[in-house]
């Protein structure tokens, strides 16, 4: 039997072929590509009816802001969001896998999801790839057993918490929350309080910018309130109107004629087979 | 044995934008006030711009520390000069100084990167670009600093400057009037801001013209 070596497709998951050129590329310099983070202030709370979430819309490559207005809010379940902070990417695929697996479950079992289930699946999938799925995120939801609030980190760790920060703005944002949270907040309360928050991630970091998005989830009913503060609004008024060529300018024309490369021979030998 | 890498540097980035347009009598030169370290902002009220001669203003971006150090350095000399030849330094002359200042330490660079702005002998606006090491050239309009990708294709596309190596030579200065020139450099720390995280908080404009040195200042985005 010959001992031919079958190559067979990747069965999935991540492929480290490439680690070692990248090495050594680093070693000589080459820079790799940046890639899209979040740089973020996310937060969430528990008030008396249930859970708030917010978060900034800013996404960063590097120094430069590639999305001024995103939504780092995402949809997990009826009455189950995410914040997503770290990696764009990575928190996209993530909680919308994540999403997906447990409306499959939610089929399976005939009833509302639970935020611990949407927990244990993310923190089984980021542990599962140790801490590479770069996806910082705050799950806030309410269920049959009540509002529930957790922290998730890129190596798969878990917290309960009753008000939370993650990105790199949530040292600003929990100065807030540290000094003004109590429990049993009101709706209104909440929403301040959320928003005063984000606004100070917006202000004091660099990561963090543009507007406030705004989840309020109760037992049976959710508000989404995308832009509910923008206050970065744009008040520089043009004096005089921009024009731009509509078409590129010819600065010059001149005409080469190619001479003749090829040599004609007349009665040549046939082309071989 | 893998070789060691230095784990501490005695440089740092405190960000910011500068500009500076020559007109026919006029120079304007801007920076903005935000002094930044990582991701936090250290203040947002620090003037980058500092007025070197009475018709020679420096805007510089980079390391503020050594900024400071290289503006003291220049302020001495130029004292030195003036006790010398009785009279203040032109622009040109400046310029010269300024690049031989920063060549000087050609291997531990002051981390500057300097826009020179002031009007020339003949009060036509003048404006002199340097890397960090002391190269520097003449031209009609600059942008240096975390800003300065963004906004030198703007400047290019609305002051296109003529080539250099075009005869008869062509005046490198803007034919825009001094108010349109100002809402130029406005509209583009606006822009700026927008998309680059170390530009913002506000704009420190100086205006040089015939009748001396005027300042005004602009809010911009704070997040």
């Amino acid at each position: 039997m010959s001992k031919a070596t079958i190559d067979l497709p990747p069965k999935g998951g991540f492929s480290f072929d490439l680690c070692r050129r990248n090495d050594m590329l680093s070693k000589k310099g080459a820079r790799p590509p940046s890639y899209r983070k979040t740089g973020t202030t996310i937060v969430g709370i528990i008030f008396q009816d249930g859970v708030i979430l917010g978060a900034d819309t800013r996404a960063t490559e590097g120094p430069i802001v590639c999305d001024k207005n995103c939504e780092k809010i995402h949809y997990m379940a009826p009455n189950i969001y995410c914040c997503g902070a770290g990696t764009a990417a990575d928190t996209e695929a993530v909680t919308d896998m994540v999403s997906s697996q447990l409306q499959l479950h939610r089929y399976d079992t005939g009833r509302e999801s639970r935020v611990v289930t949407a927990l244990t699946f993310l923190k089984r999938h980021l542990f599962n790839y140790q801490g590479h799925v770069q996806a910082a995120l705050v799950l806030g939801g309410v269920d049959f057993t009540g509002p529930h609030l957790h922290t998730i980190y890129p190596h798969g760790s878990t917290d309960t918490l009753p008000f939370a920060t993650m990105g790199s703005g949530s040292l600003a944002a929990m100065s807030v929350f540290e000094s003004k949270y109590r429990e049993g907040l009101t709706k209104d309360e909440g929403i301040n309080l959320v928003s005063e928050a984000i606004c100070a991630g917006i202000f004091n970091d660099l990561g963090s910018g543009s507007n406030v998005d705004i989840c309020v989830i109760t037992k049976g009913h959710k508000e989404y309130l995308r832009n509910h503060l923008l206050p970065n609004a744009n008040v520089y008024a043009l004096k005089r109107e921009y024009t731009f060529p509509k078409k590129t300018e010819v600065l010059l024309t001149k005409i080469t004629p190619l001479r003749e490369k090829v040599e004609i021979i007349e009665g040549g030998d046939a082309m071989e087979e | 044995m893998t070789k060691q890498q230095a784990n501490w540097s005695p440089y740092d980035n405190n960000g910011g934008s500068c500009v500076a347009i020559a007109g026919r009598d006029y120079c304007v030169i801007a920076a903005d006030t935000r002094m930044s370290t990582g991701y936090s902002i250290l203040t947002r009220d620090y003037s980058k711009i500092s007025k070197l001669a009475d018709k020679a203003v420096l805007a510089s971006s980079g390391f503020q520390a050594d900024i400071k150090a290289l503006q003291k350095h220049l302020a001495a000399r130029h004292l030195i000069y003036q006790h010398q030849h009785n009279k203040q330094m032109s622009c040109p002359a400046m310029a010269q100084l300024l690049s031989n200042t920063l060549y000087y330490k050609r291997f531990f660079p002051y981390y500057a990167f300097n826009v020179l702005g002031g009007l020339d002998s003949e009060g036509k606006g003048c404006v002199f670009t340097y890397d960090a090491v002391g190269s520097y050239e003449r031209v009609g309009y600059s942008a240096q600093g975390s800003g300065s990708t963004l906004i030198m294709p703007f400047l290019d596309n609305q002051l296109k400057s003529p080539s250099p190596l075009l005869l008869p030579a062509q005046d490198a200065v803007t034919p825009l009037s001094e108010l349109e020139a100002i809402d130029l450099v406005k509209t583009v720390f606006v822009s700026a801001t927008e998309r680059d995280i170390y530009t913002g908080d506000k704009v420190e404009i100086v205006i040089l013209n015939a009748e001396g040195l005027r300042r005004e200042f602009m809010d911009l985005r704070k997040d």
